[in-house]
C-alpha cells in the first residue's frame, strides 16, 4: 500500500514541460501523423487501383466501337451476277449469296492498280479488306439491283490489320518483318488515304453479330443473348425459391435442428467458391441428368444454386425490417398468419427483396468460372433461340477473346468488358434507385 | 409434346379448377356465404392448387429425367454395339443417332436406331404428359368432391403453401449434399486409379503424359503438392497486399476521415468489389504482368511473364474491398464510449486505434481475413488468365506457378476423356478446394462467435 502513495507522488511530480516529456509528446504526434498518412495512402492505393483498371479498359476499349472502311469503285459485273430480272425477292437473296463476289472485288482492284499482276501481290491487296467486304457488296446489290453492269463506289469493311494501322496500334516504324502488314500494303493504304477513301465510323456490327475468327467481324450479340437467357433461367428459379425460403425461415420456421441446419447450410453455400458450383453442375446436371451441354438451361440452373444464398440472406433482412406493429395490426383484424405475410409483410419488403435479387443477378452476370465447367465456352456464331441450344455468355466471350493472339481482339475484349460493365452499372443503379425510392424508415 | 405445352395446360387446369371450386362452394350453400368456413376464393384455390402440384412434380421429373431415360434405353437397345465402345465414342454415337436426318445416307443402321429413338422419345413424352394431366385431373377432382361448407379450405391451402415454402428452404441442404456427394463420388473413382497418398504428398503433377511406365494409372503423375503450394503462394501475395491496404482503408474511413471523403470512397470501393473477376484476369494479363516483367528487366531480374506476383497483386486488389467492408463493419460496432474514454485519457487517435479499437475488433478482423483467404483460394478467373499452367514447386514469386483452380479449369475444358484419371482428378482437386474453404469459413465463424466482446 505504501508503494501506491509513493507512485502517486512520483506521478504528480512529473514535469510536463521538461525536455524529455516535450520530446515524447513530439514523437507521439509524429507517429500519429505517420499512421494517418499510411492509412490515407492505403485508401488512395485502393482507389488508384480502381482507376488503373478502368482507365486501361477504357483506353484500349474505346476504339473497339469504331471500324475502318475503304470506299472502292466496284464493277458489278453482269457476267458474274447473271440473269436476275425475273427473280422474286427470296430467290434473289439466295442467288446473291451464291455469287462469286471475290472475283468482282479482285477485278475491280486490278482495274484500280493495273501494275499489280503477281498472284501474291493481288492476294496482299485483297487482304486489305475484310472477308466481310463481300457482304457489303452483296448488300449493295440487294438494295438496288439497277447497279448491275455499272461501276459504283461501295464502302467496304477493311481488314483487321488495316484497321489496326489506321488506329495507330501497328507502328510504321517497326521493321517490316515484325509487323503484320507489309511495306507495300502500307503504300496502298496511304494511296487510299490520300484519295480520301478511308473512313472511320461506328461499328454497329459489334452489337449485332456473333463471334467470329476475324476480329473486325466479331460481335457480342449472341453472347449477350446467351447471357440474357442464362440470367432468365437463373432468375425464374432462384427468385421464387429464394424468397420462399426467406419467408419460411423468417416467419414460419420453428426453432429446431432442421432450421439450424438450413441456416448453417445457407451461410456456408454463400462462401463456397463459384467453381465448385460449376463442378456440381457438371456432375449433376450434365453427367447424371444428361441435360444438354453448353446450354443456358444448365448455366442458369448452376448460377441459380450459386445466387440462392445471396437472395435468401438479403430477402430475410428485408422481411425482418418490417415492423411487428404492422403484422400485429393485420392479425388483430382477423387475418391469418399466411394472409398477414402475403398481403402485408411481403409487399412492404418487396423493394428490399428486389434490391437484393438484382445484386445477386449482377453477380451471376459477371460470373465466368462455373460456365467454363459446364462447357459454355464454345465458339458460338449463331444467336441462340432457346434455353437448350448451345450458347456462350458475355464474361465467357471476354475470356475467349482475351485468349486470342490477334491484336484486333484486344480492343474487342476491352469493348466487350465496357458493355459488361455498363450492364452491371445499370443493374446496380436500378438496385440503388429502388432502395432509395421505396425504402421506408419505420 | 413439349414441356412448355404441358406447363400451359397445367396452368389452364389450375384456373379451371379454381373457377369450378369457387362456383361450387357457393352452390353447396345455395349462395348463403355465411355458412362457408372460408371464403369462396379459398375453396377455388384449394381445388386449383391440389390439381396443379402433382402435375407440376411430374413435369419437373419429365424435364430433368427425359435425356437420362432416353440415353439408357438407347444403350440397352444398342446392346452389343454399345458395350464395346469407349464412353466418349458412345456419346458421339448417341448424338449422331439423335441428330440423324434422312439426308445422311452414310450409315443405314443409323436409320433403324433413329426410328427406335423417335419411337421411345415419343413414348416417354406421351407417358409423362398423360400421367401429369391424369394426376392433376384426379387430385383436382377429389379436392372438389370433398368440398363441403365445414371444410377448412383456407387452413388446407395455407398448410400446402407452408409445406412448399419449407421444401424451398430445404433446397439449400440438398445443394450442399449434392456438392459433397458429386465431389466425393467422382473423387472415389479417381482414388481407385491413383492412390490417395500419391495425390496428397506427390510432388509431380503432369496429368497429360506418363512419367514412369510402372505408375499407378499409368497416364500421368497426380501429385498435387505443387498445386497446393502454388495456390498458397498466390494467396499469400494477395493477402500481403490486401490485408494491410484493406484494413488501413477501413480504419481511415471509420476513424479519421470526414463524412465527405467516406461518402466518396465507400462507393468507389464497392465498384471495385463489383468488377467481374474475368476483368481482373484480363487486367492482370494485359497490364500488370508485362509491367512487372519490364520492371524486372530494367533492374536485371528475370521474371516469368506469367509470374505468381502478377496474379497475386491483382487478386490482392480484388479482395481489398472485401476486407475493408468486413473490417469497417466490425470497427463501427466498437462502442463509442471506448473511444471517448481513451481520447479522454489523453491518447492520440492513432493510439486509440491501435491500443483500444483494434484489440476490441480483433476477432472480427481475424474472421474477415480468414474469409478473404478462403475467397482468394477459390478465385478462378484471375489465375486462369494470368498464372501459368506448369506445375513448378517453388516459393519464388517471380516464377510461374499453377493453382488448384487453374488445373480444374484446364482439366475440364476442351476435349474430355470421360472417366479417365485425368478428368476425375479435377473432382479430387475440387474436393480439396471445397474442404479447405469450408474449414476456413468454419474457423472464421468460430473465431468471431467465440472471441466476440460483449458490450451490452
Amino acid at each position: 500500500m505504501t508503494n501506491t502513495t509513493e507512485e502517486n507522488q512520483s506521478v504528480s511530480r512529473v514535469d510536463w514541460n521538461s525536455e524529455k516529456q516535450t520530446a515524447r509528446l513530439k514523437s507521439r504526434y509524429r507517429k500519429e501523423k505517420m499512421f494517418k498518412g499510411i492509412a490515407i495512402m492505403s485508401l488512395g492505393t485502393a482507389i488508384a487501383a480502381l482507376l488503373v483498371v478502368l482507365v486501361s479498359i477504357f483506353s484500349t476499349g474505346i476504339s473497339g466501337f469504331t471500324e475502318t472502311r475503304i470506299t472502292m469503285d466496284i464493277n458489278i459485273d453482269p457476267a458474274v451476277v447473271g440473269e436476275i430480272n425475273d427473280m422474286s425477292e427470296e430467290e434473289l437473296t439466295i442467288h446473291v449469296a451464291s455469287l462469286n463476289i471475290n472475283r468482282m472485288l479482285v477485278s475491280s482492284l486490278q482495274a484500280k492498280f493495273p501494275d499489280v499482276t503477281r498472284r501474291a501481290d493481288v492476294f496482299a491487296l485483297l487482304r486489305l479488306f475484310s472477308v466481310g467486304a463481300q457482304t457489303d457488296i452483296r448488300e449493295a446489290i440487294l438494295e438496288d439491283t439497277s447497279i448491275v453492269g455499272q461501276t459504283v463506289p461501295i464502302s467496304l469493311k477493311a481488314g483487321s490489320d488495316v484497321d489496326m494501322l489506321i488506329k495507330g496500334y501497328i507502328s510504321r516504324e517497326v521493321e517490316e518483318s515484325d509487323r503484320k502488314i507489309s511495306d507495300q500494303q502500307i503504300v496502298w493504304v496511304d494511296q487510299f488515304i490520300a484519295e480520301e477513301r478511308v473512313t472511320q465510323g461506328f461499328n454497329w456490327a459489334f452489337f449485332t453479330s456473333g463471334d467470329s475468327r476475324e476480329p473486325e467481324l466479331a460481335g457480342i450479340w449472341s453472347a449477350t443473348v446467351g447471357s440474357f437467357l442464362t440470367l432468365l433461367v437463373t432468375f425464374l428459379i432462384s427468385f421464387p425459391i429464394g424468397v420462399g425460403s426467406a419467408i419460411y425461415l423468417e416467419e414460419f420456421a420453428p426453432k429446431n435442428r432442421l432450421t439450424d441446419l438450413i441456416e448453417i447450410n445457407i451461410n456456408n453455400l454463400a462462401a463456397v467458391p463459384s467453381i465448385i458450383f460449376g463442378l456440381l453442375g457438371l456432375a449433376i446436371f450434365i453427367n447424371f441428368m444428361s441435360l444438354p451441354r453448353s446450354a443456358p438451361l444448365v448455366g442458369g440452373l448452376t448460377l441459380a444454386l450459386m445466387t440462392l444464398p445471396t437472395i435468401i440472406i438479403t430477402s430475410r433482412a428485408a422481411i425482418k425490417a418490417v415492423p411487428p406493429s404492422i403484422k400485429e395490426a393485420a392479425i388483430g383484424l382477423g387475418a391469418s398468419h399466411m394472409q398477414t405475410v402475403f398481403h402485408h409483410v411481403l409487399p412492404l419488403s418487396m423493394p428490399g427483396i428486389l434490391t437484393g435479387s438484382i445484386i445477386g443477378m449482377a453477380q451471376a452476370l459477371g460470373e465466368t468460372a462455373p460456365l467454363l465447367m459446364i462447357g459454355m465456352v464454345a465458339f458460338i456464331v449463331d444467336t441462340p433461340t432457346g434455353i437448350t441450344e448451345a450458347a456462350t455468355a458475355l464474361p465467357v466471350q471476354v475470356y475467349l477473346w482475351a485468349d486470342s493472339p490477334e491484336r484486333g481482339f484486344l480492343e474487342k475484349t476491352s469493348a466487350a468488358i465496357m458493355v459488361l460493365l455498363a450492364f452491371l452499372i445499370i443493374m446496380n443503379g436500378l438496385a440503388i434507385w429502388l432502395r432509395q425510392k421505396f425504402e421506408k424508415k419505420w | 409434346m413439349s414441356v412448355t405445352l404441358l406447363f400451359v395446360i397445367l396452368l389452364l387446369m389450375l384456373y379451371a379448377f379454381y373457377y369450378v371450386g369457387k362456383r361450387k362452394s357457393l352452390a353447396i350453400v345455395d349462395g348463403n356465404i355465411k355458412r362457408l368456413h372460408s371464403l369462396p376464393i379459398h375453396y377455388g384455390w384449394a381445388a386449383g392448387i391440389n390439381s396443379f402440384i402433382p402435375g407440376f412434380f411430374i413435369l419437373a421429373a419429365w424435364a430433368l429425367s427425359e435425356n437420362y431415360l432416353i440415353d439408357n434405353m438407347l444403350v440397352d437397345h444398342l446392346g452389343e454395339d454399345a458395350a464395346s465402345l469407349a464412353p466418349f465414342e458412345l456419346s458421339n454415337l448417341l448424338n449422331s443417332i439423335k441428330e440423324y436426318t434422312s439426308s445422311e445416307t452414310d450409315d443405314p443402321s443409323l436409320a433403324v436406331h433413329y426410328q427406335y429413338y423417335a419411337s421411345i422419345s415419343e413414348r416417354i413424352a406421351w407417358s409423362f404428359f398423360l400421367s401429369a394431366v391424369a394426376a392433376s385431373t384426379l387430385t383436382g377432382y377429389f379436392a372438389l368432391r370433398r368440398m363441403e361448407p365445414e371444410f377448412n379450405s383456407r387452413n388446407n391451402i395455407e398448410n400446402i403453401i407452408k409445406t412448399l415454402l419449407m421444401a424451398f428452404s430445404v433446397i439449400a441442404i440438398f445443394t450442399t449434399i449434392g456438392i459433397v456427394f458429386s465431389l466425393l463420388f467422382e473423387s472415389m473413382r479417381f482414388f481407385d486409379q491413383v492412390s490417395i497418398t500419391e495425390f496428397v504428398f506427390g510432388i509431380q503433377w503432369s496429368p497429360q503424359t506418363a512419367i514412369r511406365a510402372d505408375q499407378v494409372g499409368s497416364s500421368g503423375a497426380f501429385g498435387a503438392v505443387p498445386l497446393f503450394m502454388g495456390t498458397m503462394l498466390i494467396t499469400a501475395i494477395a493477402m500481403a497486399i490486401a490485408a494491410p491496404i484493406g484494413l488501413l482503408s477501413a480504419i481511415y474511413m471509420a476513424e479519421f476521415s470526414n463524412k465527405k471523403i467516406r461518402k466518396i470512397a465507400k462507393p468507389l470501393l464497392e465498384i471495385l468489389a463489383g468488377i467481374p473477376t474475368v476483368v481482373y484476369g484480363f487486367i492482370a494479363a494485359l497490364v500488370v504482368a508485362p509491367f512487372i516483367r519490364d520492371t524486372g528487366e530494367l533492374i536485371g531480374l528475370e521474371i516469368a511473364s506469367e509470374s505468381a506476383l502478377a496474379a497475386g497483386i491483382v487478386m490482392g486488389v480484388m479482395i481489398i474491398p472485401l476486407i475493408s467492408s468486413l473490417s469497417d463493419d466490425v470497427i463501427s460496432v466498437v462502442p463509442q464510449n471506448l473511444r471517448e474514454g481513451s481520447l479522454g485519457l489523453g491518447a492520440t487517435q492513432t493510439e486509440t486505434v491501435i491500443k483500444v479499437i483494434l484489440p476490441s475488433a480483433l476477432p472480427g478482423i481475424v474472421g474477415a481475413l480468414l474469409l478473404a483467404t478462403s475467397r482468394a483460394i477459390g478465385e478462378t478467373m484471375i489465375v486462369v488468365m494470368a498464372a501459368g499452367m506448369a506445375a513448378n514447386l517453388t516459393v519464388n514469386p517471380l516464377e510461374a506457378v499453377t493453382t488448384v483452380t487453374v488445373q480444374i479449369v484446364a482439366l475440364l475444358t476442351g476435349d474430355q476423356e470421360f472417366a479417365s484419371a485425368k478428368t476425375l482428378s479435377a473432382f479430387a482437386l475440387g474436393l480439396a478446394l471445397f474442404v479447405t474453404t469450408l474449414a476456413l469459413n468454419a474457423v472464421a465463424l468460430f473465431v468471431v462467435r467465440k472471441y466476440r466482446e460483449q458490450y451490452d
